[in-house]
């Protein structure tokens, strides 16, 4: 019997098991990328690409995609409700992990990720293909939006000022010690560096294995534990702008099992340009 | 088709940390140039071999990493 909670088996495949799967009709494979032309260069054979800065957004104010969007991005890649959608992409699944948390506040129920991400399946030699696809299309009908799972400004406010969940910032020890605005090469995005008040920085990346992959759950429990973040208060993560801080929230959320975490998406694009925010800089106090 | 030729390894561009992937798919080689913390991608390139590629890749790297200021985090 269904418990409603999802665990590590419900929302990660290997890439074994997606390659097992590639002519699989009720499965539909999706690459969503940093680079969004990592896409034609070449993707998994069947594998349709969604694009985060335009597909997967509100392009007009700042904001995930609209119901009625995601309604026709789905429906047009061949996706109904009862599809199980696999998610992969560059960057060890920033992106991908972005795309499910959207998909999740939509209400999708079997939604997974390709451990490893395209990183993995290019290292591993499997199949690429520079075909795009044109599935067939399907009706596909979201759900109301499940908000419990985003965090907003009055959230984080409230986090700083009456410690009312875990901050967690997934940030590079340097982009949190405002030595840097954004990690080196890319587009200065915030007018102040630092980290939100008491927040404890964990790196995105420490929860990853060299090959991209997931450490195990006891490593994690034992990286987030000593850290206190254990499950017993709610937990906030933020980044830059919000898609790896999805990866952080992925791995707090179905690999810990932690049921209050929520993915603050405004991250230090809002935080670091709001007036009379307070901003701590520096390295991380524990 | 299948990748092949895979190469992967560290450098240091413009004072930051770089890693440089490569590889072959048919007969271009692709480059990927990522700043290791945090491990964003920062530019791409493809060619007929693998050292054009990837000086191509690195050439833009190096240019976008220059542009990084840092500050005091005091």
């Amino acid at each position: 019997m269904s418990t409603g909670i999802q665990t590590k088996e419900d929302v990660l495949v290997s890439t074994a098991w997606v390659e097992e799967h590639l002519n699989d009709t009720d499965v539909r494979i999706v690459e969503v990328d940093v680079d969004t032309r990592a896409y034609d260069e070449s993707h998994v054979p069947g594998a349709v690409g969604w694009a985060w800065n335009s597909q997967l957004c509100d392009t007009i104010r700042r904001d995930i995609a609209p119901k009625d969007k995601f309604e026709e991005l789905l429906s047009s890649s061949g996706v109904d409700n009862a599809t199980t959608i696999v998610l992969y992409g560059d960057n060890n699944n920033w992106f991908a992990a972005w795309a499910l948390w959207q998909l999740k506040i939509y209400g999708h129920e079997d939604v997974k990720l390709m451990n490893g991400g395209r990183k993995k399946w290019i290292e591993e030699g499997r199949p690429l293909a520079k075909d795009v696809p044109k599935p067939s299309r399907k009706s596909y009908r979201a759900k109301s939006p499940d908000f419990s799972i985003r965090a907003y400004l009055p959230d984080v406010q409230d986090a700083v000022n009456k410690a009312s969940a875990e901050l967690v910032d997934v940030r590079s020890p340097q982009e949190f010690s405002g030595e840097i605005l954004a990690p080196a090469g890319l587009p200065e995005t915030c007018q102040r560096g630092g980290h939100m008040p008491g927040a404890r920085n964990i790196p995105w990346a420490k929860a990853c294995n060299d090959d991209g992959t997931f450490k195990t759950s006891d490593e994690l429990r034992k990286l987030y534990g000593d850290q206190g973040i254990t499950g017993n208060k709610p937990v906030i993560a933020y980044c830059r702008i919000g898609e790896r801080s999805s990866h952080t929230w992925f791995v707090l959320k179905y690999l810990l099992e932690i049921r209050n975490v929520r993915n603050y998406d405004g991250s230090w694009t809002e935080w670091g340009n709001l007036v009379g925010a307070p901003v701590e800089r520096g390295e991380a106090k524990r | 088709m299948r990748p092949q030729d895979h190469s992967k390894r560290r450098l240091t561009v413009s004072g930051w940390p770089v890693q440089v992937v490569s590889y072959k798919l048919d007969a271009t080689y692709y480059c990927t140039v990522d700043n290791v913390s945090p491990g964003a991608w920062i530019s791409r390139a493809q060619g007929e071999t693998r050292e054009e590629a990837e000086s191509q890749a690195l050439e833009k790297a190096a240019e976008y990493l220059s542009r990084t200021r840092t500050f005091s985090a005091a």
